[in-house]
């Protein structure tokens, strides 16, 4: 082909994302920007306390209110819908089911218990005021382990608050391995409860038609195939009979990724009044009623040599899922156990994962789920071996690394790692710190009276979700590429990127393998009647998954623009290559044809090739035959005030590997909103409840999402190991910001205290924890 | 977030806004709405009627009189920020301005509305203590001029009557060889002080003449601690001084407990922020 009119590259090219000058500028469609005519408007009265039995509930002045138009009670509810689904089921777990709304005994502050469905907002929420709900106060229980010991019962049905026991590994090897080693670390280590926070809360808007019998859901979801599926279940629609579109989704660390009795309640009011029925989340009602992530506390052992050699590793995890099981709850600390063995060789290990029900909001997927729970344990297991051994941290690491020529690498816990190079990742970011430095400068400022303290973290996670094997409802991902008759190209995806910037990365993609401009590429998600098949976006998933979806179909669109360019070049399509939009004979280059000559082939269909159909069109599922398995190390600094506890994050490096990368810019962006969340979780962010079950850190002025003054500028590399799981080579990179910072920041604070005699401190690291620290360490009082 | 029904109205003067007030017992001034708004929106607060102080004129300036600037009680944060004239005369207030919430919060919010509101963690009520501020309260009766140290009476309670407007705040400018600074600590989420130390510092011949010291945050109003500003008066401001002087600011006082704090670790907060405002301000005496 001539080379002159070459497409410019696109694959790995920083392009900005398409979708942000709609969002940035408020053109973006959001479900409550949605109005159809004649919409009403759905409010739920909570239950205010975390467990108590509903004697009595008057709606007749509600009812009566003015603007109202249904009220819909438990009674009925649970008489006309199916329970809130849950899809995880581990072997002998007891999995307590619940209806949209609840009648007998409610289990947590928040739970729905009546829903008041008016013409506008304002009046639903003024007639909720005069819905009357007698409670009769039951004792909670709120503490997991006091839930294990003998606590009030969130179930009285059950006899027992324990959910399931989990076991992974050979327990009778770590045993040996741990009770025999010369060094052994004992540590009860803290995950603490979070709260998601999306900047769009939840919100559905459903129209059920008379006419056709069609219910089309509007949610801000993150899985629309998945909650159609769900959701014509619960409301008893038939299945072919519910669309279910994802518009603009305002973000969703996972917590999108469920199905809430909101949506069930918006479907059946909707469907009897035969009225669109919208809800719309308040941030109040997020805090409490969208699930929480986390809330582990790990008993963690590790046993090693004198020389720093691990050669045991076991945990007994206490998970307090809160009252109920959502969609994927019982699965998360699952996830925990699978990625126990970090990017060590460890030669016997074992994990116990004990999940509990308390009187709290649901626990469920939170951006890196299960994950940063993983790696917080052992990376902190690292830290306090090494001041152990007194060895440093960073050659303890590399002592133990999995090495870049073991892979693949089986796991203990029954994974294949597909590829890595931990190494690589520590070296180029002890390069930027600049460590050996870095600890001279330490030791000199302590002589000052200032605390100093590097912090390591070097972490494996598991994405690209993932086989069918491993999931409840498939793994695989389904993408369509058609090329219109203009020779413009439509992708069409079965992931709902809600941040993710598949609209661009996905496009780059498909632009440069047909040779068009990115422009001339619409991606399309998120709307079951457009999209025939997916199963979502969460697990870091949409490009090693969905992503090899689009590439095989890309494949197929090549084979059948070959055919129709064969026949009428009269060649064999074998002596054919595509590249870049141009069909062109291998031995005589200048004989081409381009993909929009080709498209008007197909669909003029005047002359087709045997046995092939017109049109230009090509649908793919992709089965991962893995996981994927993205690593780096990441790297705080941090200098400690004693004197008021509060640390001040100085310097945050990320050197991260998620194998080959499409688009750097939104890959940077990823990384960066996943180490503001990590970061947080050491720092800024914990779920504090009292003895009743009250959530007190309930808001935005109670709890800190941080903002960006809040947290330094971060300094960001790559390397690249591509796995071979997928052709693109790419592992994802959606949670690893995630998952592998937490840990730095806290290994960086215990450092920098060290000296003082502090060997571990509790998150989030609170000042005062901080300080209280300090002073314990001293063995005095403050 | 849904607030219940109310009235709204927006008066053209300060006698019409006062009469509105007269005539409806639960009517509430919007001053910036930063804190009420979201009261509203929670049903914590369900006034029937707002009186809107946007339209009344001569709440919205500043300037200098006879001694003490002047600075209307609908002046936004944003506007005391960027002050020239603050900047030059009493430092302080620009300073604190810039502490409070973000761009949009100051761009909106009033120092009258928070004044008369008397959130315990708001930042302003510790530099009206600190510089001497005098408030002035109109109301059916005419006005009436309180001094801020008598002003923060309790939780979210002033010296206001329901029915006065809070139309201008009146600071002296300090003396040369005055000095001042704020040190907060604040809450990571709300951005409020959990405490807030504003601190003023009168040096005369090397001698601290006369100094005051002033906590938000850590209790249920806003104080002066004439104990921290007596033992460091007649010194020269040093360290020992300044140290000692810190050690008493949270004396005989209840502090706050709560998620952000306990009581202890704001005493302890009180100790610490006041030594690092008296030495700042000290230091800004030179």
């Amino acid at each position: 082909m001539t080379t002159q009119e070459r497409p410019p590259k696109l694959i790995g090219e920083p392009i900005k994302r398409r979708e942000d000058p709609r969002l940035i500028t408020g053109q973006g469609s959001y479900v409550d920007d949605l109005q159809p005519l004649g919409t009403l408007h759905l409010v739920i009265v909570r239950s205010p306390y975390a467990h108590a039995r509903v004697t009595g509930i008057d709606v007749s002045a509600a009812r009566n209110a003015p603007g109202v138009v249904a009220v819909l009670t438990p009674d009925d509810v649970q008489q006309s819908t199916e329970p809130v689904p849950v899809a995880a089921q581990l072997e002998g777990m007891h999995m307590p089911l619940r209806h949209a709304l609840t009648g007998g005994v409610v289990k947590f502050v928040g739970e729905p218990v009546v829903a008041i469905v008016a013409e506008d907002r304002y009046l639903a929420a003024d007639a909720a005021e005069l819905v009357e709900v007698e409670y009769e106060e039951l004792p909670a229980v709120i503490d997991p382990e006091q839930a294990l010991e003998g606590g009030p019962l969130v179930h009285d049905d059950l006899g027992t608050n324990l959910c399931v026991v989990s076991p992974i590994g050979d327990a009778e090897a770590a045993a040996r391995a741990v009770e025999g080693a010369e060094v052994v670390i004992k540590q009860r280590l803290m995950n603490q409860r979070l709260i998601p926070n999306p900047i769009e809360p939840r919100a559905v808007l459903a129209h059920y038609e008379p006419g056709p019998g069609t219910l089309t859901v509007w949610s801000s979801t993150q899985i629309p195939h998945l909650l159609k599926t769900l959701l014509s279940a619960c409301a008893r629609v038939p299945e072919q009979l519910v669309r279910v579109v994802a518009p603009d989704v305002g973000g969703g660390f996972g917590c999108k990724l469920n199905v809430y009795p909101e949506e069930i309640l918006a479907a059946l009011a909707s469907r009897r009044l035969e009225r669109p029925v919208k809800f719309v989340e308040t941030r109040q009602e997020n805090y409490v009623a969208t699930i929480h992530g986390r809330d582990l506390i790990g008993h963690v052992e590790l046993g090693a040599k004198r020389d720093g050699t691990i050669v045991g590793y076991r945990i007994k995890i206490i998970a307090d899922i809160g009252a109920y099981q959502h969609l994927l709850t019982a699965a998360i600390p699952t996830l925990t156990a699978l990625m126990l063995q970090g990017v060590y060789k460890i030669p016997a290990l074992s994990g116990e994962i004990v999940e509990v029900f308390t009187n709290k909001t649901p626990t469920d997927a939170y951006r890196g789920a299960g994950r940063p729970e993983a790696t917080y344990y052992l990376e902190r297991c690292m830290d306090l071996l090494a001041a152990e051994l007194g060895m440093d941290p960073v050659e303890l690491r590399r002592k133990n690394f999995i090495g870049a020529s073991e892979f693949p690498f089986d796991t203990q816990t029954g994974l294949v790692y597909d590829s890595g190079d931990y190494e690589a990742a520590l070296d180029k970011a002890l390069a930027i710190v600049d460590y050996d430095d870095f600890r001279k400068e330490q030791t000199r400022l302590q002589e000052e009276g200032r605390y100093l303290g590097v912090g390591f973290s070097t972490y494996v996670e598991i994405c690209g979700v993932g086989p069918s094997s491993a999931l409840p409802a498939g793994g695989w991902e389904a993408g369509t590429v058609r090329v219109e008759r203009t020779g413009k190209v439509t992708v069409l995806t079965g992931v709902s990127p809600h941040g993710q910037g598949e609209e661009t990365s996905f496009a780059q993609i498909a632009a440069e393998r047909l040779g068009v401009g990115i422009e001339d590429v619409t991606v399309i998600h998120g709307d079951t009647a457009q999209v025939s098949a997916g199963i979502g976006t969460f697990g870091s998933r949409s490009l090693a998954v969905g992503g090899t979806a689009l590439v095989m179909s890309l494949d197929k669109i090549e084979a059948k623009a070959k055919r129709f360019a064969a026949h009428a070049m009269e060649v064999q399509a074998d002596d054919l290559e595509f590249e870049a939009g141009q069909v062109y004979v291998k031995d005589a280059p200048e004989k081409t044809i381009s993909l929009p000559e080709i498209a008007t082939l197909a669909y003029n269909a005047v002359d087709l090739p045997p046995d092939t159909e017109p049109g230009l069109e090509a649908t793919s599922y992709y089965e991962p035959g893995n996981f994927t398995f993205p690593f780096g190390t990441h790297v705080a600094v941090v200098e400690v005030d004693t004197e008021s506890g509060v640390i001040d994050l100085q310097r945050f490096i990320s050197v991260d590997d998620c194998g080959n990368i499409i688009n750097p810019l939104i890959v940077e962006g990823q990384i960066h909103g996943g180490l503001a969340q990590g970061i947080a979780q050491a720092l800024y962010e914990e779920a504090v409840y009292d003895a009743n079950g009250q959530l007190l850190s309930g808001s935005l002025m109670d709890y800190a999402v941080p903002r960006a003054d809040q947290l330094p500028s971060f300094e960001l590399a790559t390397t690249v190991t591509p796995t071979g799981v997928n052709p693109l080579g790419a592992k994802g990179v959606g949670e690893a910001g995630t998952i592998g910072s937490t840990p730095a920041i806290v290994n960086a604070v215990v450092d920098a205290l060290s000296p003082l005699g502090v060997q571990h401190i509790e998150m989030m690291l609170r000042p005062e924890r901080v300080l209280d620290a300090i002073q314990t360490a001293k063995g005095g009082a403050r | 977030m849904i607030p219940a029904a109310f009235e709204y109205a927006a008066p053209d003067s300060i006698d019409e806004a006062i009469a509105l007030l007269e005539r409806n017992d639960d009517a509430k001034l919007l001053a910036g709405g930063h804190s009420l708004l979201p009261l509203m929106k929670l049903r914590l607060a369900a006034p029937s009627l707002l009186v809107d102080l946007r339209r009344v004129p001569g709440l919205d300036g500043i300037q200098e009189e006879n001694g003490e600037i002047r600075i209307g009680g609908m002046v936004t944060h944003a506007a005391i920020e960027r002050s020239d004239l603050l900047a030059q005369r009493i430092p302080l207030l620009p300073s604190v301005a810039a502490t409070i919430g973000d761009v949009q919060v100051r761009n909106r919010g009033t120092i009258g509305g928070s004044l008369a509101h008397a959130d315990p963690a708001a930042d302003f009520p510790a530099a009206a203590l600190a510089l001497d501020a005098q408030l002035v309260a109109r109301g059916a009766k005419g006005e009436r001029v309180v001094p801020a140290a008598d002003f923060f009476v309790d939780l979210l309670t002033t010296a206001l009557d329901p029915s006065e407007v809070l139309t201008e705040v009146r600071v002296p400018v300090p003396s040369a060889g005055s000095g001042s600074a704020y040190a907060k600590f604040p809450n990571p989420a709300s951005h409020y002080a959990i405490v807030g130390v504003a601190a003023r510092v009168d040096m005369q011949d090397g001698r601290v003449q006369d100094a005051r010291v002033a906590v938000t945050g850590a209790t249920e109003a806003a104080y002066l601690s004439p104990a921290a500003a007596a033992r460091l008066q007649g010194s020269t401001g040093d360290a020992a001084a300044i140290s000692e002087a810190a050690g008493l600011a949270a004396e005989g006082r209840e502090m706050l407990d709560d998620l952000s704090a306990s009581a202890s670790y704001r005493a302890h907060l009180v100790a610490v922020q006041t030594r690092r405002a008296l030495a700042e301000a000290v230091a800004a005496t030179g």
